[in-house]
C-alpha cells in the first residue's frame, strides 16, 4: 500500500503534543524541586535551572515526618490492594460464573455505590468507627478504603473471569478437580494479568485518597502521604522547592505501579468491562 | 470400561424442557454417536452423562451404578471438548498428566502413561510446548491424549473435530476410529456432521427437538429411516420428498405418475403420504419414460455430478456418476426404482417395513 | 406440560438437602466478603447519612441531633449559594466531561494505529491518571501561580493577559483552572476505555469499507462511531456522575473561591460539613445531589434503551 508522508507526520506530531501535555506538569514539578532557593525567582520561567540541588529532598527526608507518612501510605495502600483483590476475585468469580437470584441486586447495589457523593458518608462512618477504636488508626482507613474500592474491582475482575472459557473449568472438573481446586489451579493462574491490574488500580486509588484520610486521622502518627503533603503545603506555603520535592516523592510509587500494570488495564477493559 | 444406561431422562431449564424421556443403553466398548442439528439437545445429553448438567428427572447409570448425584470428578469419565479446553498455562505433558496428578498417581506411573499416550498420538516432540505454540491439529491430539492417559470408564467427545479444516478432520476421524479399535473404550461422540456419524459409529442416535428419533447402525438409518427427519438428515445431498396419495400397494404422484411398491403398506387407500427418494437412487431415463424435469443447475463434484432440477415446480436433486449428465439438456427425465422408495405417512412416520426386506 | 415437568423434577431431585443447600449458597459465599464490607461501610452509613438530612446535626453543638423534618430542604430552597453551586456544577461537569471525551477519543484513535514505540508512548500519555488527584490539583495550582509557574508568563507573552496574574483568583476565569487540571487528569480514562473498545472492532470491516471506496471520515462515521456508541454512552454516563461528585481538585486549587465562583455542589457539601461543621445541612445537599444524579442516570439509561429498541 502507498503511504504518504503527511498523515504520518501529523500523526506523530499530534502524539508528541499529547505526550508534552501529559508530562509537562510533572516535569515542572521535578524542575522546581531541584532548583536552589536562590535561583527560584530569578530563573522562574527557565526550562531548566543553571544549577541543581538535592537539598529540598534531603530536607524533606530528614527534617519532616514524610518518612512516617510514606510508611503509613505504603501499609494502607498495600493492605487495601491485597484485601480488595482477594474479595473482588471471589465476588467477581461469583458474578461471572453463577446465575443466582440476588445477582442483579448485587450488581445494582455496587452500581449505586458509584453514584453518591462519598462526602455524605464521612460523619456516619466517623460515628460507627469511633466506638470500635478505628478512628485515628491505619486499620480503620484500610477497612474504609477496602469497601470503597471493592465494587469497581469486582467489575474489573468479573470481566477478566468472563474472558476465560468455561470449558477449562469443566475440563478440570472432569479431570477430577473439585470446583475450588479448579478455581485455584486453573482459573486464578490465568487471571494473573487481571489480578495485577486490580492490585495496581486499587493501590493507586488508595495512595491518592485524601478526604477520608483527612477526616479519620488526627496528628502525624497515622497520617498518610496526601494528608502530610497538604498540611505541609499549608504550613510551609512559601517553600516551593520542598513542597515539590515531597510531591515528586509521593508520585513515585503510584507512577511505578501504574507503568507496570497499564498494559493489563487496557486488556481487561477490552475483555468487556465497559461493554455495559 | 463401562456400560452406560440412560432411563427416562428428562432435562428442563425452568419451564423449558429441552430433553424428553431419553432411553438409551450403551454397551461396554460401544461407539455411539449422537447426531442432530444444533439445538437438538445432543450436547446437553452428553454433558449430563459427564455430570456437568444435572438430571431433571429419570436415571443415569454407569456400570449399573446410579450416578445422578455423583460429582463429575467421581464419575471417572474423560471428555474431549470442541474448544479442546487445554490449560494455557501448562505444557503438553502437564496438560496430559493433570488428571493423574489429581488422583495422586505415582510419578513413574504418570510418566509412563504420558509417554505411552504421546507415542500413540505422535506428540513426543511437543511435550514441553505450551498449547499456544501448537497448531489446531496438534491441540486436538493433546486433548485426545489428555483423555486417554486416564484409562477412564468412558470417553465423551463434544464435536471434537469441528474446529479443524476438512483434510485434518478426515485424518483425525480415521485416527479416532483406529484408536477405538485398539482401546475398545466405551465412547459417546456428539456431532452435527452426518458423515462423521456414519463413519465412526457402531450405533447412531439421531436426535431432534430433544427427542430421540431413531437408534441404529449407520446403514440401518440410511436404508430405513424411521421418519422424515432422519431421512432428510442422514445422507448428502439430502433425500427428495414429494407429496403423493397411497392406494392399494402403489403411490400416485402429483402428475398422476403411479409407482407400484414392492409390497402393500398398512395404510388406508387414499391416504396422503410423502414419498422420499435419495438423489443417488434416482435413475435418469430416456425421453418418454419417467417424469420430465427442467435443469436449474449442474454441479460437478469430481466424483459425480449433482443435478438441481425442478419437478412440478419443486426443487429436486439427482446424483449420478455418469459424466454424460454434465451436458444434460434443458429437460431430463427421471424414474424412481420402486425398491428405493420410502413412504411416510401424514405424521412423517415411516410406512415401509422397518425390518430389512428379505 | 412444563408445569408438571417442573413439579416432577422437584420430586425427582434426590440430592440430600445439605448438598442442595451447599450448591445454592456457593455464589453467596463467594460474594459474602465483598457484600458485607459494602453493606457495613457504605450502605449503612448511607442510610444514616440520609437520616441526617432530616436532623439537626452540628458537630460542636451538644444540643443538636433532633428531628427537624424538612427544615434543611426549606433552607436549601432559599440558599442562593446552592443555586450558584448547581449552576457551577453544570458548567464544571459539562466542560470537563466534554473536553475529556473529545481529547480522549482523539488520543485513542491516534494510539489505535500501530507504530514504533507505541507501548512507551501509551504508558507516558496515560501517566497523569496515576497522579494522585490532590497532587495533580496542587501541581496545576503551582503552574498557574505567577511566582513559580510558567503559564501566566506565557499567557502574558501571547497577549492573552494584561499582566502575569493568577487566573485562579480571577473571578471570571477561575473555573478554567480546575477544569484544565481535570481534563489533564481525565483524558487517560476515556482514552483507555475507548482504545479497548476500538481494538475490539473487527478489522475486516474497515477493509471491506476501504474496498467499497469509503474515505477515512466515512469509515469513522459509519463503522467506528456506531461500534463505539455503547461504550461512549456508558463511559460518559459514569464519568458525568463521577465528575459531578469530584471535589478534590476544586478544594485543593481554589477552595471554591474567589467569591464562590468555582464552588460546585460537591465542594459546597464539603465546605458545609468541614468548615461550618453542619453535617445535617451537608447531608441534605448531598441527598439532593444524589437524587439529581439518579434521575439523570435513569434518563440516560431509558434513552439508550429506546434507541436500542429502535435500532
Amino acid at each position: 500500500m502507498k503511504t504518504s508522508l503527511l498523515p504520518t507526520v501529523a500523526h506523530r506530531l499530534a502524539l508528541l503534543a499529547y505526550v508534552i501535555f501529559a508530562l509537562f506538569p510533572l516535569f515542572w514539578l521535578l524542575k522546581v524541586s531541584v532548583t536552589p532557593n536562590s535561583l527560584l525567582y530569578s530563573e522562574g520561567v527557565r526550562m531548566w535551572p543553571s544549577q541543581t540541588t538535592w537539598e529540598h529532598y534531603a530536607f524533606v527526608l530528614q527534617h519532616s515526618a514524610f518518612p512516617t507518612f510514606f510508611k503509613n501510605s505504603l501499609i494502607v495502600s498495600g493492605s487495601t490492594a491485597v484485601i480488595v483483590t482477594i474479595c473482588a476475585s471471589l465476588s467477581g468469580y461469583a458474578l461471572s460464573r453463577f446465575h443466582f437470584r440476588a445477582k442483579y441486586w448485587i450488581v445494582a447495589l455496587m452500581l449505586l455505590t458509584q453514584m453518591f457523593p462519598l462526602v455524605m458518608l464521612v460523619a456516619p462512618i466517623f460515628k460507627i468507627l469511633t466506638p470500635l477504636g478505628l478512628t485515628n488508626s491505619l486499620t480503620g482507613l484500610i477497612v474504609v478504603y477496602t469497601a470503597f474500592n471493592v465494587p469497581f474491582a469486582t467489575f474489573l475482575m468479573q470481566s477478566f473471569f468472563d474472558a476465560i472459557p468455561k470449558d477449562l473449568e469443566e475440563a478440570a472438573i472432569i479431570d477430577g478437580a473439585t470446583k475450588f481446586m479448579a478455581f485455584r489451579e486453573i482459573i486464578l493462574p490465568l487471571t494473573l494479568p487481571g489480578i495485577a491490574a486490580t492490585l495496581g488500580f486499587v493501590f493507586t486509588a488508595a495512595w491518592s485518597e485524601l478526604l477520608f484520610a483527612l477526616m479519620l486521622i488526627n496528628g502525624n502518627n497515622a497520617a498518610t502521604f496526601p494528608v502530610g503533603l497538604l498540611t505541609f503545603v499549608s504550613k510551609f506555603s512559601v517553600d516551593f522547592g520542598q513542597m515539590m520535592a515531597a510531591g515528586i516523592l509521593a508520585l513515585i510509587p503510584a507512577a511505578l505501579f501504574f507503568l507496570l500494570i497499564q498494559r493489563y488495564l487496557v486488556q481487561g477493559l477490552t475483555a468487556g468491562a465497559v461493554k455495559g | 470400561m463401562a456400560s452406560i444406561d440412560i432411563q427416562n431422562v428428562k432435562k428442563a431449564y425452568g419451564h423449558v424442557q429441552v430433553l424428553h424421556d431419553i432411553d438409551l443403553k450403551i454397551k461396554d466398548g460401544e461407539f455411539v454417536v449422537l447426531v442432530g442439528p444444533s439445538g437438538c439437545g445432543k450436547s446437553t445429553l452428553l454433558r449430563m452423562i459427564a455430570g456437568l448438567e444435572g438430571v431433571t428427572a429419570g436415571e443415569m447409570r454407569i456400570d449399573g451404578k446410579r450416578v445422578n448425584e455423583l460429582h463429575p470428578k467421581d464419575r471417572d469419565i474423560a471428555m474431549v471438548f470442541q474448544s479442546y479446553a487445554l490449560y494455557p498455562h501448562m505444557n503438553v505433558a502437564a496438560n496430559m498428566s493433570y488428571s493423574l496428578k489429581l488422583r495422586k498417581a505415582a510419578k513413574e506411573k504418570i510418566t509412563a502413561a504420558v509417554a505411552g499416550a504421546a507415542s500413540k498420538l505422535g506428540l513426543e516432540a511437543l511435550l514441553d510446548r505450551r498449547p499456544r505454540a501448537l497448531s489446531g491439529g496438534q491441540r486436538q491430539r493433546v486433548a485426545m491424549g489428555r483423555a486417554i492417559v486416564r484409562q477412564p470408564k468412558a470417553f465423551l467427545f463434544d464435536e471434537p473435530l469441528s474446529n479443524l479444516d476438512a483434510r485434518l478432520r478426515e485424518q483425525m476421524r480415521a485416527e479416532i476410529k483406529k484408536m477405538h479399535g485398539e482401546l475398545k473404550a466405551t465412547s459417546i461422540y456428539v456431532t452435527h456432521d452426518q458423515i462423521e456419524a456414519m463413519t465412526l459409529a457402531d450405533r447412531i442416535v439421531a436426535m431432534h427437538g430433544g427427542v430421540v428419533q431413531q437408534v441404529g447402525a449407520p446403514l440401518e438409518l440410511y436404508d430405513r429411516p424411521a421418519n422424515m427427519f432422519v431421512a432428510g438428515f442422514i445422507g448428502s445431498p439430502g433425500m427428495n420428498f414429494l407429496e403423493a396419495t397411497y392406494a392399494g400397494g402403489s403411490v400416485t404422484l402429483a402428475d398422476r405418475t403411479v409407482v407400484t411398491l414392492p409390497g402393500a403398506l398398512a395404510l388406508d387407500d387414499g391416504a396422503k403420504v410423502t414419498v422420499g427418494i435419495r438423489p443417488e437412487h434416482v435413475v435418469l431415463a430416456a425421453e418418454g419414460e419417467g417424469m420430465a424435469a427442467t435443469v436449474d443447475l449442474v454441479e460437478p463434484t469430481g466424483f459425480g455430478i449433482i443435478l438441481h432440477l425442478s419437478l412440478h415446480g419443486l426443487a429436486f436433486k439427482v446424483f449420478t456418476t455418469d459424466r454424460a449428465a454434465l451436458s444434460a439438456g434443458p429437460t431430463v427425465h427421471v424414474a424412481f426404482p420402486s425398491t428405493q422408495i420410502h413412504v411416510f405417512d401424514s405424521s412423517g412416520v415411516r410406512a415401509n417395513p422397518l425390518a430389512p426386506q428379505a | 406440560m412444563s408445569m408438571t415437568a417442573d413439579a416432577h423434577a422437584r420430586r425427582q431431585d434426590r440430592r440430600p438437602w445439605q448438598k442442595r443447600l451447599a450448591d445454592a449458597s456457593e455464589p453467596y459465599l463467594y460474594s459474602a466478603p465483598a457484600l458485607i464490607l459494602i453493606i457495613v461501610v457504605m450502605l449503612v452509613p448511607l442510610v444514616v447519612g440520609i437520616s441526617y438530612a432530616f436532623r439537626d446535626i452540628q458537630l460542636l453543638n451538644p444540643f443538636s441531633g433532633g428531628f427537624i423534618g424538612l427544615e434543611h430542604f426549606e433552607t436549601l430552597s432559599k440558599d442562593k449559594a446552592f443555586y450558584t453551586a448547581l449552576k457551577n456544577t453544570l458548567w464544571w461537569t459539562g466542560a470537563s466531561v466534554f473536553l475529556q471525551f473529545v481529547f480522549g477519543l482523539i488520543l485513542a484513535l491516534l494510539l489505535d494505529k500501530p507504530f514504533m514505540g507505541r507501548g512507551i508512548v501509551q504508558a507516558l500519555v496515560f501517566l497523569p491518571w496515576a497522579v494522585p488527584s490532590f497532587l495533580g490539583g496542587l501541581n496545576w495550582a503551582w503552574l498557574f501561580n505567577p511566582v513559580i509557574g510558567p503559564l501566566p508568563h506565557w499567557l502574558y507573552g501571547l497577549g492573552l493577559m494584561s499582566q502575569p496574574g493568577n487566573i485562579l483568583s480571577d473571578p471570571q476565569y477561575a473555573m478554567w483552572g480546575p477544569i484544565i487540571a481535570n481534563v489533564w487528569w481525565g483524558i487517560p480514562f476515556f482514552a483507555i476505555t475507548l482504545l479497548a473498545a476500538l481494538q475490539s472492532i473487527p478489522r475486516d470491516l474497515y477493509e471491506a469499507a476501504s474496498i467499497d471506496g469509503a474515505s477515512w471520515f466515512q469509515r469513522f462515521w459509519s463503522i467506528t462511531l456506531p461500534f463505539l456508541a455503547p461504550t461512549i454512552a456508558i463511559t460518559v454516563l459514569l464519568r458525568t456522575v463521577w465528575v459531578s461528585n469530584f471535589a478534590d481538585l476544586i478544594v485543593v486549587m481554589t477552595g471554591g473561591g474567589p467569591a464562590d465562583r468555582t464552588q460546585i455542589v460537591a465542594s459546597y457539601i464539603f465546605t458545609q460539613a468541614f468548615k461550618a461543621l453542619d453535617f445535617g445541612y451537608a447531608s441534605a445537599i448531598a441527598l439532593v445531589l444524589l437524587v439529581l444524579l439518579l434521575a439523570y442516570s435513569l434518563l440516560i439509561i431509558l434513552l439508550r434503551q429506546t434507541l436500542l429498541n429502535k435500532g
